[in-house]
């Protein structure tokens, strides 16, 4: 049993390694037979990984400490809720985690498009598993998560030793978030393998237009919102384990996760210049091709700790693999493009600056600096100790220096760069479709203003989302009310006509406006207060509206853990309102201590206990308590991003206006925006254009 | 052509307001980085900037007097004494024979003043995944 995971890792490898070489000779020698085995041997390295994942897990769950991996990470004690989240505790786990989900995309990829593109698939095919021999060759010969404990007893003679206990998990990773948390960040690494491999393969097989962006835009969505929840659930439990009140502080491993985002949220909105106008066909590649490199450097960075930070104090070796990998892959990319660059050319040129165009330009812009300042900032201990010779870190006023007005001037982008028309807007329709919500806006930031609220970045904040959430409402109304008066129904069930017509338009919408509460929660922390005092039995602590009074100090404990609690009192406006009781546990098996946060969350503030610990020198508890005004909405802002994704991956319903009587489009085909608008690909790219232009007008009349 | 110009008239300010920008916060947050044995060797300007330095925590040497609280930091046989002025109480993973990293000052007499200070529990190192243990050492 003990070599079953570890010859079903084996077997996965070679198995890559054959649809690698295969497929290669099958491209080149144009031979079926080849190519298919090729396509299975990919499949195939799904079930093998599959196989590995399991046989960890079945070591988890049957406490065999005879594994290095399982011993350092579980115990006897650890609730089988976490023993199953321990797989992804620790290096070896997470790669072979990480192999695993990318062997799930892989599969999806390849067996959903086993019948079509067939000029495109032995190339995605190729790519997926050159990917996989990476990821399996680390698993297999340098974090393997297989290996047994062993050492040499009296006589020289080396044996396996098995451990009486585990040192157990990480109490941090205890909680519920933590087990989620890490596969949802991880598929949003992993998915965007998906779209990077058809990209590299449309240009590697020169494969015609843009049908690959088609075939890619529901994997490159669900990476997209992936990604982001894990950053959120990420966020939400720094937030509730970690005790400092806030959720961001821009270390290193939280920036890792953000690149690929943003350059994601870039190519979303760019694929859509290449969809409609043929345009930034070079600049599209090379953001799929940045944003899966910025995947494959985030994993790096967690791994191989050369940023230092508190994630990272230790340094691995298997961070050269990282960057020999990396090497790899950049230099594959621009030889494919340097190889194939005159089929990237551009159809359109950009005819106006106030355009769509140019606000998606603008868009790409700043998302672009955004990145490369995040990029900057985690990479410049290392930069600088290469150019100056001295390590200089740059801290958190560097982050939001640059990147607050950054966040603003795309906020003002997500307002108005939907209501823009393409190619080139009249000063008529600016002033029709935003006088109101700008002025309605800045009526909300002077009240604010006069209110107290004097913030600067917080106000411009409140304006803008006032004005985005405005024009989202206006473009539902307009829309809806059209639908409305000609076919005689009610407003509401309009709108859900509307939206189910359109669903990546609205959904897109849903999607801005879930970003919207997102800002607003974030503005928030500009108003946060806190207050450490220390208390004992009877004292009490003051914030804002609120009084603590410390009723009683216990211990209680169980097997995993022994801990110290605090029974807080909460009063407001003298009247009793709630009972709060932060904790600090001391985990038996690994002798860590963990802060369980009091939060008592309302959609305006959270009232944040922590329990710090005993002042040394008075004996006395001490209570450190946090007003954070909003940060709810960041949470609940996550869930309306999710939904709004979720809505533009539905098929849209089509309208009685358009061809219905036109052959169904393929599932790759079905996915333009207007419902009407077929697949717009090369030399057609003009007549799709017009096409489009009728759609949105008739969006808009 | 023209609106090209435009965007490109566009790009330019707004890539130059955030150079600015990042130049602000660079001069206003950055730290270097030292080792203990660098200290000794630091003369003129480069004494007086922010810097981070890190080390394990000599066993025994954790003191406490009127809220401040004192500590020796070793690297490999070179010792630092350090003085916590921070407000935040001192993570749970700070004990004797962790590693610990200070952010601070020195003082003209070679000590070191430190503002925050980060732990690990030498002991046991688990890599953290990714995402992983955020902040751990502020926990």
């Amino acid at each position: 049993m003990d070599i079953f995971g570890s010859f079903a890792l084996l077997l996965a490898f070679l198995a890559a390694v054959y649809a690698f070489v295969g497929g290669l000779i099958g491209i080149y020698t144009r031979k079926q037979l080849l190519t298919k085995s090729a396509r299975h041997a990919g499949m195939a390295v799904f079930g093998l990984v599959a196989l590995a994942v399991a046989s960890l897990e079945y070591f988890f769950f049957t406490d065999n400490f005879s594994l290095a991996y399982v011993a350092q990470h579980s115990n006897r004690a650890l609730p089988g809720f976490y023993k199953f989240a321990a797989l992804w505790a620790g290096q070896e786990g997470s790669l072979l985690w990480w192999s695993f989900l990318l062997a799930l995309f892989a599969f999806l990829a390849l067996f959903l498009n086993r019948k079509r593109h067939p000029e495109l698939m032995p190339w995605v095919g190729v790519i997926l598993a050159g990917v996989q021999i990476f990821f399996l060759t680390l698993n297999n010969f340098v974090a393997n998560p297989f290996n047994v404990i062993a050492g040499t007893d009296s006589s020289g003679v080396m044996r396996m030793a098995t451990l009486a206990h585990g040192s157990g998990l990480n109490p941090l990773l205890q909680y519920p978030e933590m087990v989620i948390h890490p596969p949802m960040l991880y598929l949003g690494y992993t998915g965007f393998t998906v779209p990077f491999a058809f990209a590299l393969a449309a240009l590697l097989g020169r494969y015609p237009g843009e049908k690959w962006i088609h075939i890619t835009r529901r994997w490159t969505m669900v990476a997209w919102c992936l990604l982001g929840v894990g950053i959120l659930l990420g966020m939400h439990w720094a937030y509730a384990v970690l005790g400092w009140g806030g959720y961001w502080e821009w270390d290193p491993v939280e920036n890792a996760a953000l690149l690929p985002w943003i350059t994601g949220t870039a190519f979303l909105h760019s694929v859509m210049m290449q969809e409609k106008r043929g345009m930034m066909r070079v600049w599209n590649v090379w953001l799929v091709f940045s944003t899966f490199m910025l995947c494959i450097l985030g994993t790096f960075l967690t791994r191989a700790g050369i940023v230092s930070s508190v994630h990272a104090f230790a340094e691995s070796s298997i961070g050269s693999w990282f960057v020999g990998f990396l090497a790899i892959v950049l230099t594959v990319c621009l030889v494919a493009w340097y190889k194939n660059r005159d089929y990237l050319r551009s159809d359109n040129q950009l005819d106006s600056l106030v355009s769509r165009e140019s606000s998606f330009l603008f868009n790409n812009l700043i998302l672009l600096a955004a990145c490369f300042a995040v990029l900057w900032g985690t990479l410049f201990p290392v930069l600088s100790e290469w150019v100056t010779g001295s390590k200089i870190s740059v801290g958190p006023p560097f982050f939001d220096k640059v990147n607050i007005p950054i966040a603003l001037f795309l906020l003002l982008l997500t307002g108005v760069g939907p209501l823009l028309a393409w190619r080139k807007t009249s000063f008529d329709a600016l002033r029709r479709n935003f006088a109101w919500p700008l002025g309605i806006g800045v009526v909300c930031g002077i009240v604010a203003a006069v209110f107290g609220f004097r913030n600067f970045y917080a106000l411009i904040c409140l304006i803008l989302s006032v004005f985005v959430t405005l024009t989202i409402a206006s473009e539902f109304y307009r829309g809806a009310r059209v639908i409305s008066s000609r076919d005689r129904v009610n407003i509401i069930s309009a709108v859900g006509e509307l939206t189910m017509r359109n669903t990546r338009r609205y959904g897109g919408y849903i999607v801005h406006f879930g970003m919207v509460l997102i800002f607003i929660g974030i503005a928030g922390r500009a108003f946060s207060q806190d207050i450490q005092k220390q208390v004992s039995v009877g004292q009490s602590l003051n914030i804002g509206p609120y009084t603590i009074v410390c009723q009683n100090f216990d211990s209680p404990s169980n097997a995993n853990y022994s801990s110290q609690r605090a029974t807080l009192e909460v009063f407001k406006n003298g009247k009793s309102e709630m009972m709060l009781y932060p904790e600090r546990r001391l985990f038996t098996a690994s002798q860590v201590t963990e802060t369980i946060v009091a939060i008592e969350s309302s959609p305006l503030r959270d009232l944040y206990v922590v329990y710090s610990g005993i002042d040394p020198d008075t004996k006395k508890p001490v209570i450190h308590a946090f007003i954070n005004p909003l940060v709810k909405f960041i949470w609940f802002g996550g869930i309306v991003v999710v939904l709004g994704t979720g809505l533009a991956m539905f098929p849209e319903r089509r309208t009685a206006l358009v061809l219905r009587a036109a052959t169904q489009p393929s599932w790759g085909d079905a996915v333009s925006a207007g419902g009407a608008a077929p697949a717009i690909s090369g030399p057609s790219a003009r007549s799709g254009n017009s096409l489009m232009r009728r759609t949105d007008s008739d969006d808009e009349s | 052509m023209k609106a090209r110009g435009k965007f490109i008239v566009g790009s330019g300010i707004i890539i130059v307001t955030l150079l600015a920008l990042a130049y602000v916060g660079y001069t206003q947050s950055k730290t270097y980085y030292h080792t203990i044995s660098e200290i000794s060797t630091l003369h003129g300007a480069a004494l007086h900037q922010r810097m981070r330095v890190s080390g394990d925590v000599m066993a025994g040497s954790i003191e406490h007097e009127n809220g401040q609280i004192q500590f020796v930091l070793v690297e490999n046989g070179k010792k630092l004494p350090v003085n916590y002025v921070g407000t935040d109480p001192l993570p749970d993973t700070f004990k004797d024979g962790a590693q610990a990293l200070v952010e601070g000052r020195l003082t003209p007499q070679g000590s070191f003043v430190a503002q925050e200070v980060q732990a690990k529990c030498a002991s046991k190192y688990q890599a953290a995944p990714i995402g992983g243990t955020m902040a751990a050492g502020k926990g």
